[in-house]
């Protein structure tokens, strides 16, 4: 389960928005219990694929976010990025490219009103939908 | 001329589970061809078989990613510390 407050699920879908009619992405900071996570801190990155298909995290922001949270003691939890024009869920590059096991994979999808926000665990290739407990 | 190597967590348990190495060599390339002589279980996640930087990887010296400081001919000197970290990356390729 992934535990946001909506401040940091609106933070994921306002940098989605802002990076229209790319797609958009960031990192998700925060601490993890067994297979529970809550997100204390989302990051926002440069799409530096710049592409409406494709994603990047900036690699200046992931280092200095790797940096960060080793001074504070907490985790790299996951990612977000937006899907502009399919549905919320990991496309086979998503799922080919997941580099940790331990990551929880937020999708948000633009194609519709209201925006649909998911979350994913992939492992081994296989993808098992998590809950997102929204918190105030 | 030695640098401490940072390994990234999905890479540990084919290194022996360690988090840092500290590996011989002037250059990114000689330095990232080290550590696969070293731990052959990672043969081909850090360069291609053409000797480039495998593209779903990040590679640091300090505070710079070597793609905009020289890539695999990027110098490294005494006491450099590099990180090494998969790029976070997805779409419909």
């Amino acid at each position: 389960m992934l535990r946001l407050t909506t401040a940091r699920r609106d933070a994921m879908i306002a940098t989605c928005i802002r990076a229209l009619p790319d797609e958009g992405c960031g990192l998700l900071v925060g601490h993890a219990e067994g297979s529970e996570a809550t997100v204390t801190e989302v990051i926002a990155s440069p799409n530096v694929a710049a592409s409406a298909r494709v994603y990047e995290i900036d690699s200046r922001v992931l280092l200095a976010t790797y940096r960060r949270v080793e001074e504070v003691g907490a985790n790299v939890l996951g990612v977000f990025h937006s899907h502009t024009h399919s549905e919320a869920y990991p496309s086979p590059t998503d799922i080919r490219q997941a580099p940790d096991p331990d990551w929880h994979y937020v999708l948000v999808s633009l194609r519709d009103a209201p925006t649909v926000m998911r979350s994913y665990r992939i492992i081994d290739g296989t993808v098992t939908e998590e809950d997102i407990y929204i918190e105030e | 001329m030695a640098a401490t190597v940072r390994i990234p967590t999905v890479l540990r348990p084919a290194m022996g589970g360690r988090a840092t190495v500290t590996v011989e060599g002037s250059t990114i390339g000689a330095i990232l061809s080290e550590l696969t002589t070293a731990y052959p279980a990672i043969e081909g996640q850090l360069l291609n078989h053409d000797g480039t930087l495998h593209r779903f990887l990040n590679v640091y010296v300090n505070d710079d990613d070597v793609r905009y400081i020289g890539g695999v001919d990027a110098p490294v000197s005494e006491h450099d510390e590099i990180t090494l970290l998969p790029a976070v990356a997805g779409g419909v390729f």
